[in-house]
């Protein structure tokens, strides 16, 4: 019980209040903190995407509401909030009602987890890394029910080729988790961060990190995987029936889905709150999280922005034929070089106490196996394109003859 | 009974847990049934969370409610008539002597290792961590040969599958 008091806890304990009382206090305090945190910073998120998205394609972007638009996120809260609530007539009242809720709360969630300093954060789960997909499968079941219980069939269609991708795209995505949990030798988020003290896991394994980003891109369901809101073939997919605040809820949830997994990727691969100072104090470090986690998320939005959308074979093909093979193959090679490395006695075991220089030889071969892969596939991937070429131009051919004769 | 956090949350998972099952069988409607369904998993993911097992929990979830029942829905939306099903089981005695034998099985799987010599070191005192868990898999004195025959039967599975739903024009070549 003594060492769950700590800090705030501490404090109030000292100043005379009861020990139960403060406990409850400072747990209370730290779960309003932890939700009211990414709730917050959504509301400011919309406004970057927006902003960001503008620049890209040459326009201003919001710029009457407040200071360079600022305030027009609340602006537009309020509009959602004032507009009337429509369920339809034959939706499923129940269901309906709770899928908004369910999506925003599985990304809520996952905050429970990121460890934001050294030492706040809401929770050190033993499985942190676990929980976190755990808690994402929930973000695909409300889209399921949503879709479900609009009663749409633009809803229904839109919910089938969402779930069949954010399911598909689940299994690179937890083999990529599973290379930082490997090294690290935990899955707890606090201890894949201290492990990242000597070297940063991007460093160890970058195959690892694009995978990754690739499949937590297609898990938020931006470009180039936006199926979720192909307009121009589905309406608006899944959520088509739904307006005012209930949709805000999902467009929050996407949203800050995407902002949380910056913040995850700069987790488990670009070393999380480490850089110059973070020792000095908990802002530094806080800073150096965001700042790693924004660096990602505006790659993301730059991505977003700039590439096409995918039909959905491709996308499936792609996902099968390409990324799942490959992050095994990766998860495989990492996992046998480390072991041959640590029976060697190349590689320390505990990568949390090993500085710089003792990493170098696990680096050097990690990177060279990571570095081989990567010529290999590209190889590979200039085959398929010639062939894919060789076949539609082959497929052309007559055509052309026809056209002429 | 003692009311502590564990207690209630015993309640509440076992409303969860007892509530959805029951929901599953009394919808008339096969997508209401597959989410009473999650509801019933999720409690049983809570009471792992009690049993001090967070690692089993989370694979509750991520396993059954995010693949399992997910496949379901799938499975029920291609079904014909989803939500008005007029048909009813009403074989009463075979139900029951199916009930009857598993209620028999669970309360002898549950009362003979109370009764037994010893009793049981209680849960919450016996908090094992995921690293033993992972080392139980593989050790030779704990469960390798168990979870080297279940990788074989899942492949096995797999395999055939993937030969089940292969394209007729494929198979030949």
């Amino acid at each position: 019980m003594d060492e769950l008091c700590t800090g705030l806890c501490q404090i109030l304990v000292e100043s005379g209040a009861d020990a139960g009382l403060a406990q409850f206090l400072s747990l209370l305090v730290g779960v309003l903190l932890v939700s009211g945190i990414p709730l917050v910073t959504v509301i400011v998120l919309i406004w970057v995407e927006r902003k960001v998205a503008a620049r890209i394609q040459d326009r201003i972007g919001p710029n009457r509401v407040g200071p360079v638009g600022l305030l027009q996120t609340i602006a537009d809260m309020i509009k959602l909030l004032s507009k009337e609530d429509i369920t339809p007539t034959a939706a499923d009242r129940v269901l309906y009602n709770a899928a908004p809720l369910v999506s925003f709360a599985s990304v809520v969630l996952i905050w429970a987890v990121i460890p934001f300093t050294p030492f706040h954060f809401g929770v050190d789960l033993e499985i942190g890394a676990l929980f976190f997909v755990a808690i994402a499968s929930f973000g695909t079941l409300a889209i399921m029910v949503a879709g479900w219980a609009s009663n749409n069939k633009y809803a229904l269609l839109g919910a089938f080729r969402v779930v069949s991708l954010l399911v598909s795209y689940e299994v690179p995505l937890v083999f990529a988790l599973l290379v930082p949990v490997l090294l690290a030798g935990s899955m707890s988020l606090l201890d894949i961060v201290h492990a990242q003290t000597g070297m940063w896991f991007v460093v160890l394994s970058p195959l690892a990190f694009v995978i990754f980003y690739v499949s937590s891109q297609a898990e938020t369901g931006r470009a180039p995987f936006d199926l979720i809101e192909a307009e121009s073939e589905l309406v608006a997919g899944f959520n088509i029936e739904y307006s005012g605040m209930k949709f805000g809820m999902f467009f929050a949830a996407e949203f800050l889905h995407v902002f949380t997994n910056g913040i995850l990727m700069a987790l488990l691969f670009f070393g999380g709150w480490m850089g110059p100072l973070y020792y000095e104090s908990p802002l530094i470090a806080f800073a150096w999280l965001g700042a790693k986690g924004g660096l990602i998320y505006f790659t993301t939005l730059w991505l977003r922005n700039t590439v096409p959308r995918l039909r959905i074979d491709q996308i499936m093909a792609f996902n099968w034929k390409f990324l799942v093979p490959l992050s095994i193959a990766n998860l495989i090679f990492i996992s046998l070089a480390l072991k041959v490395m640590q029976e060697l006695g190349a590689s320390p075991r505990n990568l949390a106490e090993a500085g710089f220089v003792e990493l170098l030889p696990t680096t050097v071969v990690l990177l060279v196996i990571n570095g081989a892969m990567t010529i290999y596939l590209l190889g590979l991937l200039r085959k398929r394109g010639q062939e894919a070429r060789r076949e539609s131009m082959a497929a052309r051919v007559p055509l052309a003859q026809a056209a002429a004769d | 009974m003692e009311l502590n956090a564990i207690t209630i949350g015993f309640v509440v998972f076992t409303i969860f847990t007892l509530g959805g099952g029951f929901g599953v069988v009394t919808t008339r409607n096969l997508f209401q049934g597959t989410i009473w369904l999650m509801v019933s998993l999720f409690g049983v993911a809570g009471y792992f969370i009690l049993l001090s097992a967070p690692f089993l929990a989370a694979v509750q979830i991520l396993v059954y409610i995010g693949a399992i029942a997910i496949l379901i829905t799938f499975a029920v939306m291609l079904t014909r008539s989803v939500t008005r099903i007029k048909e009813r089981y009403i074989r009463i005695v075979p139900s029951f002597i199916g009930s009857l034998l598993l209620f028999l099985i669970l309360l002898f799987g549950v009362t003979v290792p109370i009764f037994g010599s010893h009793l049981p070191e209680s849960a919450p005192q016996y908090v094992a961590s995921t690293r033993d868990l992972g080392m139980a898999l593989v050790d030779e004195n704990g469960y390798v040969v168990p979870f080297l025959l279940a990788s074989v039967l899942l492949t096995a599975a797999m395999i055939g599958a993937i030969f089940i739903a292969r394209d007729e024009k494929a198979k030949g070549g």
